[in-house]
């Protein structure tokens, strides 16, 4: 530690933070716009400059570490101002120099109204500019689908073409020419290709690299802004819903250190227009093969009438990939009242049981801990399509350096180099007998086995998990043995056992012809379900599942209803509501609990409280918000590897397009647009 | 300067020639493993000689590809210094010093010269023997005013000379000479020494424009290697480089302090007069095919 005195208050800093940070800490406030705590230091926006006692000229808080800055004569803590007429002044003079060629098109910038610029023009800027020559004027760039650029407006602050290198390791943009034609762009103007590159505009301090789909759209002062959590994929980043009405109009992340740091994926962000098209705004009832609008009490009837007829094991339920606990609860109470064994909310076939405990099917080392581990074993998954945040994670990890990875499955790029080990499950026999990458990774002290649903929902899916929890071993006080899911519902499904009852058929054998009568869908729609059954679909998009429903009823995607979410770590987190379902559209806790009065069974609360507070009743943990609540441990599981054949075939990743995985998603014209250029992209490249 | 573009039409390939494969696999052996990239400028020099000192897209990508790095990467370095041409030049590629010294011995005529000769700056001639652009000082003030042709510098210029220089270019005569025009050794004072005045003329290194004997000091690698080099100039008819006839080791020998006054000793003046003291690097150095 390090004594410093800022502004004339003394703080005590490590020697290895900046001057910046140590006026921070001091509660002074600097201006800056090239420096971001999570990239590295670039230097070059000149915009927090101090006062450093000693120094003959103003020096670059952010560049300057505090064990750089020399005591005083007699041994004093050097002193910082932050407040001097030098540093007032110094700042002065980059604004002015930064203004020169800054267009004063405010008015008409999206950016207008949170742009670091504007502020910091107000508050260090002086109010006439000496400049009497022409502006620089800069072509704007093609960078992609999803950002718009305005390069006229670009202060050359480098944190996008940092933020591509670094964090989403595609070395996207770079900054091309040199001083005052120093343009910013891809190369040749390509489209970038991270599945994070939204995160460039929220990075850039000005208006010169905005959000496309949200161009000319709103204001950022005329939004209603609601905290939620994203159901995209499972990691359960934090997100900003902005709605103005009730109309959601951008999503944006909130910082969560131990989820999603400050990132979203390109999915989370940019399906805003996917929750507006393609939606169930009223109940629909087939009748001679097409389906009809319908009025909610007349879908009830239907279902009546045929449940009346089904008995309970010919009943069956299937929850989908982005409920909440919430109504998934519900619909497990209604399934127990009619007395069917029948729920499963595994429609991808996952061989993950409950049972074991919540270490089986969690991804136990946490995300912040993939920072902390020693090795890493990749077993049937793409990190970067399945959960792109969490596979920066995995990079920025890998960048701290001496990482050992490998990886099982398909050979993809993950943005960091790895060591590929095989296609299938009998490489992950050799790692187990210690071949291989087993040697280095049994020398790990604290290695992490991430596994992937690619190798799960699979008939071999509970040997090949036994056999990575051996790879995994269990050590004192860490398990390496981490599930990494793709739904955002999966983990709350398996935490309210969601799964089928004694004698139960689980989700694949109920979507066999024949298997039963009628078939309750809330809102899976990755699983064909063969013709025959009686289908009642729940869901928010006429997607697959409702193009193979009977009877439709309308709910509410998740900015519209206040649920209950567990990421893949096992984190309990609620997302608040930010606007209203349209049309005749309800929360899917409602519809269920108003079915259950029609079915003769109903269901024990009247209002989302009640329906709460006997959730926590029944599972307590999931009253314990962001928190992570362990159970089992993995003995049991390990002492089953190499029992139970596996089959020879190669493991394919979950997600193979990782824009359109799930309904809200492929009603996305953006996304369709970016999976479209992927395609493209991929084809090309398997072209050379 | 302006912004910097890659020209439009571009060649569908690139790949270097066997030796400057083995000469690029040499600079990338001089760096750390995972610190290849460190050799992003050797090599995007090496590709723009060979291929008529101008550097297309393929041969960007190849280095970048070469050298694992990003293409961006390597289009930031070839954007960023001017040294790399992103344009076809002509075969004779004149870069004209316009910088205070010798625009105030005259660089404005030997523009004008240009203007009319061969064209507007950054234009190719239709015979494409001639382009030329203004650049920055090139260091070699005290010889003012002067141009670089391709890695030559030719100094002391005044229209009429510059004009006849640009003349026997164009016609392919081998008795072009290199350095001054008029006749000056190095940066030695035009009307001859004011101090140490006995040794004028006799050390053979100075004098009234005499050239010194070739044979006087054999080095056979040095010639060797001076062969190599005017093999790499710009196809038979390249100007005759009578100055280089010089043996190596007087050359080395010079102390530093008169690097200053080197303006004739600019077989590769980017590389700096600095190099020239590693003969063994010299030597390493291949033949790059000069041949637009």
């Amino acid at each position: 530690m390090t004594k410093l005195i800022v502004d004339g208050t003394e703080v005590d800093v490590p020697a290895e933070y900046t001057l910046l940070q140590a006026c921070e800490e001091a509660g002074a406030e600097i201006p800056r716009f090239c420096y971001h705590e999570r990239l590295s230091i670039a230097g070059n926006c000149r915009m927090c400059l101090v006062e450093l006692k000693g120094a003959p000229k103003p020096v670059a808080s952010c560049a300057w570490a505090v064990r750089d800055c020399r005591p005083g004569p007699n041994g004093e803590a050097p002193e910082v101002f932050t407040k001097s007429k030098m540093a007032r002044k110094a700042r002065n003079g980059v604004m002015e120099f930064l203004l020169i060629n800054h267009p004063l098109d405010c008015p008409i910038c999206d950016q207008g109204g949170e742009c670091d610029l504007q502020d910091q023009a107000m508050a260090f800027g002086v109010d006439t500019s000496r400049f009497a020559e022409n502006k620089r004027a800069v072509e704007d760039k093609y960078i992609g689908p999803l950002v718009r650029t305005s390069m006229n407006r670009c202060i050359h602050c480098t944190r996008c073409v940092r933020f591509t290198a670094e964090v989403a390791g595609t070395s996207d943009m770079g900054a091309i020419g040199r001083g005052e034609d120093m343009e910013i762009t891809t190369y040749l103007e390509t489209a970038m290709h991270s599945e994070l590159q939204g995160n460039v505009a929220d990075i850039c301090p000005v208006g010169a690299l905005l959000p496309k789909p949200y161009s000319f759209k709103a204001r950022p002062w005329e939004l209603g802004k609601t905290e939620s959590i994203d159901v995209m994929d499972a990691v359960g980043s934090a997100i900003r819903v902005d709605t103005r009405g009730r109309e959601v109009m951008r999503i944006l992340p909130r910082i969560n250190d131990a989820v999603n740091e400050e990132w979203i994926s390109d999915k989370t962000r940019q399906i805003v227009d996917g929750l507006k098209t393609q939606r169930l705004d009223r109940p629909f009832i087939r009748e001679n093969g097409r389906l009809r609008a319908a009025s909610w009490s007349e879908a009830f009837n239907a279902i009546g009438a045929r449940m009346k007829s089904a008995s309970p094991d010919r009943i069956g339920a299937i929850a989908g990939d982005l409920c909440a606990v919430e109504e998934m609860f519900a619909l497990k109470l209604l399934m127990e009242k009619l007395g069917s064994p029948n729920i499963d909310c595994r429609q991808d076939g996952a061989k993950l049981d409950p049972s074991l405990g919540r270490t089986s099917y969690l991804f136990n080392a946490t995300i912040a801990g993939i920072e902390h581990v020693d090795a890493l074993m990749i077993i049937g998954s793409n990190p970067r399509r399945e959960a792109p945040v969490l596979n920066a994670r995995i990079r920025k990890r890998w960048r701290a350096g001496n990482f050992p990875v490998g990886l099982i499955g398909e050979a993809v790029d993950l943005t960091y180099p790895y060591k590929y080990i095989g296609a299938g499950a009998g490489s992950l026999s050799d790692v187990v007998a210690g071949k291989d990458f087993g040697e280095d990774f049994a020398k790990a002290a604290k290695p992490l086995v991430i596994v992937g649903q690619g190798a799960l929902a699979r008939a071999d899916g509970a040997a090949i998990l036994a056999l990575a929890a051996k790879v995994a071993g269990t050590k004192e006080g860490w398990t390496g043995l981490s599930i990494l899911h793709t739904a955002a519902a999966r983990v709350g499904g398996l935490d309210l056992n969601f799964v089928p009852q004694a004698g139960g058929k689980d989700a694949i054998a109920m979507a066999e012809a024949g298997a039963l009568d009628v078939l309750f869908n809330l809102g899976a729609d990755e699983i064909d379900i063969a013709p025959g059954a009686f289908v009642i679909y729940q869901g928010t998009h006429g997607d697959r599942g409702a193009h193979r429903a009977d009877v439709i009823l309308p709910g509410a995607t998740y900015t519209e209803k206040s649920g209950t979410y567990v990421n893949t770590e096992g984190r309990v987190q609620i997302a608040d509501r930010a606007c209203f379902p349209p049309g005749d559209a309800r929360e899917d806790w409602a519809i269920l609990r108003a079915l259950s009065d029609v079915l003769g069974a109903r269901l024990p609360f009247d209002s989302l409280v009640q329906l709460r507070r006997l959730l926590h009743e029944r599972h307590p943990h999931f009253a314990r918000q962001d928190r992570i609540e362990r159970g089992g441990d993995l003995q049991a599981l390990a002492a089953k590897a190499g029992q139970g054949t596996t089959d020879k075939a190669g493991f394919v990743a979950a997600v193979q397009d990782f824009y359109l995985t799930n309904p809200i998603a492929r009603a996305s014209a953006v996304m369709a647009e970016c999976s479209a250029l992927a395609l493209d992209r991929q084809m090309r490249h398997a072209a050379e | 300067m302006s912004v910097r573009r890659l020209a439009e039409v571009q060649p569908a390939s690139f790949e270097f020639t066997p030796d400057n494969r083995a000469w690029a696999d040499k600079q990338i052996q001089k760096y750390p493993l995972g610190r290849q990239a460190s050799a992003i400028i050797p090599l995007l020099w090496q590709a723009q000689k060979q291929n008529g000192y101008w550097l297309p897209k393929p041969a960007i990508e190849k280095v970048a590809e070469q050298l694992g790095m990003p293409f961006i990467r390597a289009l930031e370095i070839a954007t960023f210094y001017t040294m790399f041409n992103l344009e076809p030049v002509g075969k004779f590629y004149i870069q004209m010093c316009g910088t205070t010294p010798c625009m105030l011995q005259g660089s404005d005529s030997i523009k004008t010269v240009l203007e009319r000769r061969v064209g507007p700056p950054h234009k190719v001639t239709a015979d494409g023997l001639f382009s030329w652009i203004e650049v920055e000082c090139l260091g070699a003030c005290c010889n003012a005013p002067m141009v670089q042709i391709n890695d030559d510098y030719y100094e002391d210029l005044t229209s009429e000379n510059f004009e006849k220089l640009l003349n026997d270019l164009a016609a392919g005569r081998r008795e072009v000479k290199t350095g001054s025009q008029i006749g000056r050794v190095t940066s030695e004072p035009v009307g001859g020494l004011t101090t140490l005045t006995e040794l004028w003329g006799k050390d053979g290194r100075s004098g009234p424009g005499r050239l010194p004997k070739a044979e006087a000091e054999p080095d056979h690698a040095a010639a060797a290697d001076e062969k190599a080099y005017q093999d790499a100039q710009p196809g038979a008819e390249a100007p005759l480089h009578t100055q280089m006839s010089q043996s190596q080791k007087q050359r080395t020998g010079r102390p530093e302090s008169s690097v200053a006054g080197t303006g004739t000793r600019t077989e590769r003046p980017v590389e700096g007069e600095g190099k020239k003291a590693d003969d063994a690097a010299q030597a390493s150095t291949p033949p790059s095919k000069h041949t637009p």
